[in-house]
């Protein structure tokens, strides 16, 4: 069964009609039942069942934070997007997941941020590659999406920022006087 | 000093704003106490035993005259009239309300101050030379770099959720003054044979549970790729940090778990794909920057000066504070005046709302309205006329800011400890107070010369313990407070770990294990020789041996703590 929920994609709330397999205690790659319809499967479920998956229209995988970018190099074509699972929220590594997949494997399809998503680290994400974020189900989405737009300003490069501040205006001091 | 421009300060409001509304989200239990912490520690934010602590970042260290009224303002409106300095450069206040922290940050913006990444798991205030610019020794000025740095990793998005906390440190000058050695990144300012500037890099290094020196992962780096090869260093400890243990969660851990052989390499191939991007700095930049940090006004004066000389002559005090307190100056006719912040009786490192404004006046008046923080707990005044050393001197010490006790016995680098810290194992102030009131007698401590004695309540070593000749280091043993000794520890160039001597002593016992290091120092040295180089050439068996030859009064009579061995 699918429940419509609502994330926000590209700065707006709109509804979800994706589900997000995750693996319980004893479940295993190799067996698990995939649910039909639009479904995002851990990456170990993309790997065993690669084939099988391939036979849908549109499937979508998750990478754990402790999952590299590279291993989804070769088959990125194949996804109609690509989540990355925030176990906790103070767990920093889906940030360089995203920089990498954007970049450095130049995907650009949607990137979802998934599990422990609060509105204080959206601006955060958004910066490195995100444009879909499934906000943690007991917050207020409404309230997260004032997240993105925390600051209108930013100093260094990521990836929705080429150029640092410095090269991109004309800078000098004000006086404050 | 820096200047902030438009977009330094619509950055530090629009901060101010979104901290504001965490506080009110967390207030109206929209955020959950765990959903805020690392929010509020990104702040600077401590829950700590008795209150908020605010720590407030001084970049690099380095203030203006009305920042500094700013702290001494903060101290009356929102604390108790004091405030600490911190070996971190910084200054914390220690009775801060929640819900008046949003205003402090408002306030501290009026005078281009802020709070941002003073603690938490990302990347802190970058800390430098606290004589940069004005040092004899001084290479190359490191507060530009510092100031880029700065810049770029503040709100970094890619690196706010780091496996731990991250500190950098930069020295441009021949003698390492910023502990450039015990960061998790250390850069030497130097320059390669073609009289280009570059960065000597280190990594690794650190103290807490596993003090480790940092070791150097490049040689010479050119200064433009500073923030691109800056940015692979956290992109690989990012990914590859361990995040399963927080005790093992630092950079030093994952440097010594691969080598800095293999973790230079992975950096190398990381920066090979950012390198020369958009983010390679530009000599304009670098220009913008430095224009902030150009010598300020200095009159041609000549080396030195007839009243001057009769004063120092005429008056053993102001001799005395001349020969510890007084560094020289690139520029002949000035020198840089650290003032003590060590007085006996009072915490190390604390200063009052009256003392912040008589510094920053006297700052206004005597140094170009500029006061830096040293890492050792104290202030600097950079630019003083050596024709007016002597009025500052009498002005200083009628504040209480003139011990000539810099670099000696009582000069103690010293945390927060138990009687504040909710981390601290033990207290640490009183354990320097007694220190300090044994040793007054500034003979005895100008015959000792230079030593460092570092105090720490807890592992985290905010005390930097491993790293003084002398480290105490707080212990709690089945509930009660204990003092672990080391000897032989050192920073700077020739940065060593300290070895502890053997079992820890309780707080009445510890004057008395001083007492007994000296005593072994003084029989034992060669002339010349200053306590480390005695540890250093005699290993610790000596000064074990005498230490624990007696018993030591411990001011119990009965029970487990009446005896330590």
């Amino acid at each position: 069964m699918l429940v419509s929920t609502n994330i926000i994609k590209n700065r707006e709330v709109v509804a979800d009609d994706w589900s997000v397999l995750r693996l319980n205690e004893g479940d295993s790659a190799d067996s698990v039942s995939i649910p039909a319809g639009k479904v995002i499967v851990p990456f170990s479920v993309w790997n065993a069942r690669r084939a099988q998956l391939l036979e849908r229209a549109e499937v979508g995988v998750w990478l754990g934070s402790d999952a590299q970018a590279d291993v989804v190099k070769d088959d990125l074509a194949h996804f109609s997007l690509v989540a990355v699972d925030f176990p906790k929220f103070t767990d920093g590594r889906g940030y360089s997941i995203a920089y990498n997949l954007r970049t450095r494997l130049g995907y650009n399809g949607e990137l979802r941020a998934i599990g422990d998503v609060l509105r204080d680290q959206l601006f955060y994400m958004q910066r490195v590659g995100f444009n879909a974020f499934a906000v943690r189900a007991d917050k207020d989405i409404n309230d997260a999406l004032k997240g993105l737009t925390d600051f209108s300003e930013k100093y260094q490069t990521s990836w929705d920022e080429k150029t640092p501040l410095f090269r991109r205006v004309q800078r000098q001091a004000v006086s404050q006087d | 000093m820096y200047r902030y421009d438009q977009y330094d300060h619509l950055i530090v409001k629009e901060r101010v704003a979104q901290y504001r509304d965490q506080v009110r989200r967390r207030l109206a239990d929209e955020l959950t106490e765990e959903e805020f912490l690392p929010l509020r520690l990104q702040n600077g934010l401590y829950m700590q035993r008795h209150a908020y602590m605010l720590r407030i970042a001084v970049p690099y260290g380095m203030l203006s005259s009305p920042q500094v009224r700013m702290f001494a303002h903060i101290a009356r409106k929102y604390d108790r009239g004091y405030g600490h300095l911190t070996t971190r450069q910084n200054i914390q206040f220690n009775w801060i309300n929640l819900e008046q922290s949003p205003d402090i940050l408002a306030e501290l913006a009026t005078v281009e101050m802020h709070a941002i990444q003073t603690s938490g798991n990302c990347i802190r205030n970058t800390t430098s030379d606290e004589l940069a610019g004005v040092a004899a020794d001084e290479i190359i000025d490191p507060r530009p770099y510092a100031e880029m740095i700065r810049e770029w990793s503040t709100f970094h998005p890619e690196f706010a959720f780091l496996p731990r906390k991250f500190k950098i440190a930069i020295s441009g000058a021949e003698q390492d003054r910023a502990a450039t050695a015990v960061h998790d990144i250390g850069l030497h300012v130097v320059k390669n044979a073609e009289g280009e500037v570059g960065f000597r890099v280190l990594v690794g290094g650190g103290m807490g549970r596993t003090p480790i020196i940092g070791s150097v992962i490049r040689e010479f780096l050119p200064w433009q790729h500073a923030l691109t090869y800056l940015e692979a260093i956290l992109r690989v400890y990012n990914q590859h940090g361990r995040r399963d243990n927080k005790y093992k969660a630092r950079i030093k851990i994952l440097v010594k778990a691969l080598s800095a052989e293999e973790f230079a390499r992975q950096v190398e191939a990381e920066w090979l794909d950012i390198k020369d991007g958009p983010a390679t700095l530009t000599a304009e930049e670098l220009q913008r920057i430095a224009q902030y940090f150009t010598p300020p006004p200095y009159e041609t004066l000549p080396a030195t000066d007839a009243g001057f000389e009769g004063q120092k002559t005429d008056n053993k005090g102001f001799a005395n504070w001349l020969k510890r307190n007084v560094k020289a100056h690139k520029v002949s006719g000035y020198a840089a005046v650290i003032l003590s912040v060590k007085k006996t009786g009072v915490p190390p490192g604390d200063i009052t709302a009256a003392q912040l404004d008589f510094v920053a006046d006297l700052a206004d008046q005597y140094s170009f309205g500029e006061v830096r923080v040293t890492h050792e707990q104290n202030l600097v005044l950079a630019d003083v006329k050596i024709s007016e050393l002597f009025t500052v001197w009498q002005a200083v010490k009628a504040q209480g800011l003139a011990t000539p006790n810099i670099g000696l016995l009582t000069d103690i680098i010293c945390c927060p400890g138990g009687d504040f810290c909710s981390l601290a194992n033990a207290k640490s102030i009183p354990i320097a107070q007694a220190i300090a009131e044994k040793f007054d007698n500034l003979d005895f401590q100008h015959d000792i010369g230079d030593i460092e004695l570092n105090i720490s309540g807890c592992i985290n070593a905010c005390g930097h313990h491993h790293v003084g000749n002398i480290g105490i280091l707080g212990v709690d043993k089945d509930g009660s407070e204990w003092y672990q000794v080391s000897i032989g520890g050192a920073q700077g160039n020739n940065t060593s770990i300290g070895k502890i001597i053997g079992p820890s002593f309780s707080a009445q016992q510890m004057p008395v294990v001083i007492e007994r290091l000296l005593n072994v120092y003084v029989q034992q040295r060669t002339e010349e020789e200053l306590f480390i180089d005695t540890v250093q050439r005699l290993g610790i068996a000596p000064f074990k041996e005498f230490v624990y030859a007696s018993p030591i009064p411990t001011g119990y009579t009965h029970g487990e703590d009446a005896c330590v061995y």
